[in-house]
């Protein structure tokens, strides 16, 4: 109680900055408005349709048999239910550990290979970045609608409750340090209450989204990847236990936004 | 007929650097569209000199150029530019970055028929002054307006 | 061969207004990778759009239009069921043609 009490004190104090924050705050707003008629995520999501319908891998097979919770082949709707708890596997599943089962049943590869290059950098595309484009337009409007019933599914969500609270590393950080409060952000980047049905309706169904900073798509785990080297945390591995628990925390309180990826961000 | 046209008419009657082109050669001709890329207007750095590449070094500041932008880029990678001219006669719109390595963004020619009306994306190196230089009926005419390009957070 | 361009070509009042978004890397020359060699200017030189043979628009670019070029203009004498041709050529002598049919508005 004794540490909130400066922060109180500012806030009392802000008026000529405060404001200054306010327009700031507009004027970036419109920054994204302007930017929002021409999404440079529609390519990846063409790129992505193509790559689902093309025959890879050592089976030479396309995607169009993949499972996303909906049944073979559907994709209209499968993201808005995901992450969720798939039978064949037996364990909880998000969209891009979903897509490297299916490279690794359907197409072949070897479980090492499914998750190579799940990162784009300059110079090397990343398919999963365009799979998931493709993926997430196919659920756009609709309202994100993710389990949260079987075992699995509230197992993963308490282990994922465990790691958002968690303070670790050299900083003593953990995820609810940035996004435990409202209206906090980082420089000029609001910072979402992820616990906040409010916020996390409107923030976490903007993933995948097009990140200019970045130049690419850049999808869910990777912002977790993100968060964790931010945190100064040890490295998240791509599709592990942990990164999907903390997405099925995280979508218990997104679950009724409307689906808006790919998005476009800062 | 439109494009070779347009291009010896500009050799021709165009002042110092479109025609040096010309005659050193950098103007590439062949095909059905003779590309033209005028490469000493993308290497000056200063406002003054790329206005002289182009051919603008009277330009005048006028009201009828209109710079939508917004005032704040939260990424400099990408910034959102939308350039109206209202003079009559509008044959072409250039994209100038004052701050930026090479200042000359881009140079679109704007045909009849065409509205003296473009949006696209640039990338800003820092803040700077954005000049929209249009060339209507044969002047020079330009807008000014400063973006501040701002250090982000995480982009979540 | 560049990934296709994103058109969409449609009438606006009596104009046909055209987006355009372009799959390009746009590298500045300026940039140093991983290994502290600088990675060598590609981007767009040339575009140029065309309806019905004529040219309604021409542009040269340099290195500081984004990465994944995005284009908005307008011009008269369309009509829906007709195509747009949009033509790229990079300075590494790289070319890319999409063409998009003009829809109603």
């Amino acid at each position: 109680m004794r540490y909130r009490l400066p922060v109180l004190v500012l806030a009392a104090m802000c008026s000529g900055a405060c404001v200054a924050q306010q327009d700031t705050q507009k004027e970036i707003e419109r920054y994204r408005q302007l930017l929002a008629e021409g999404n440079p995520a529609d390519l990846f999501e063409a790129r992505g349709e193509e790559l689902w319908k093309a025959p890879r891998g050592p089976k030479k097979a396309s995607l169009e048999q993949c499972d996303l919770g909906l049944g073979a082949g559907v994709v209209k709707g499968a993201y808005a239910q995901l992450p969720r708890y798939f039978s064949d596997t037996d364990r909880v599943q998000d969209l891009e550990s979903r897509l490297v089962t299916c490279r690794v049943t359907l197409q072949g590869f070897t479980p090492g290979d499914a998750v190579k290059n799940p990162f784009s950098a300059p110079g090397r595309s990343s398919d999963m970045e365009a799979l998931a484009s493709y993926v997430a337009a196919e659920s756009k409007g609709m309202k994100l609608d993710a389990p949260l019933s079987h075992p699995k599914e509230v197992e993963a969500f308490r282990i994922g409750e465990q790691l958002f609270y968690r303070r670790a590393g050299p900083h003593d950080f953990a995820c609810v340090s940035c996004h435990g409060e409202t209206g906090r952000r980082i420089r000029l980047q609001e910072l979402p209450k992820l616990t906040d049905p409010k916020d996390a309706r409107k923030i976490f169904t903007t993933w995948p989204a097009y990140r200019v900073s970045q130049g690419t798509v850049r999808t869910m785990q990777h912002r977790l990847y993100d968060c964790y080297w931010q945190m100064r945390h040890p490295q998240l591995d791509y599709v592990s236990e942990a990164s999907i628990a903390l997405e099925v925390f995280m979508a218990k309180y997104a679950n009724g936004g409307e689906i808006q990826a790919p998005g476009l961000k800062r | 007929m439109d494009i070779r046209r347009r291009g010896i008419l500009k050799a021709g009657g165009g002042t110092g650097v479109l025609a040096l082109a010309a005659a050193a050669g950098l103007i590439r001709a062949g095909g059905a569209f003779a590309q033209q890329w005028n490469k000493a207007a993308f290497e000056t750095k200063t406002v003054a000199a790329t206005l002289k590449a182009l051919g603008g070094g009277g330009s005048v500041e006028s009201a009828q150029v209109q710079i939508i932008a917004p005032d704040i880029a939260e990424n400099g990678a990408v910034v959102p530019i939308t350039i109206e001219s209202g003079l009559a006669k509008t044959q072409s719109i250039a994209i100038l970055i004052e701050k930026n390595p090479s200042t000359l963004s881009a140079d679109f020619d704007i045909p009849e028929g065409t509205d003296p009306f473009i949006t696209t994306r640039v990338k800003m190196a820092e803040t700077s002054n954005i000049y929209a230089v249009v060339k209507a009926d044969g002047k020079y005419f330009h807008a000014v307006k400063e973006i501040k390009v701002t250090l982000g957070g995480c982009g979540g | 061969m560049a990934d296709p361009m994103r058109i969409r070509a449609s009438m606006a009042g009596d104009k046909v207004e055209v987006r355009v978004l372009m799959s390009h890397e746009m590298e500045t020359g300026l940039r140093k990778d991983a290994n502290g060699a600088l990675v060598p200017a590609h981007f767009i030189q040339n575009v140029t759009v065309t309806h019905a043979g004529k040219t309604v628009l021409s542009a040269q670019w340099g290195t500081s239009i984004s990465k994944n070029p995005f284009v908005h203009f307008r011009f008269k004498g369309g009509k829906p069921g007709e195509k747009v041709t949009i033509s790229w050529v990079d300075n590494k002598g790289e070319r890319r043609t999409d063409e998009a049919v003009i829809i109603s508005g």
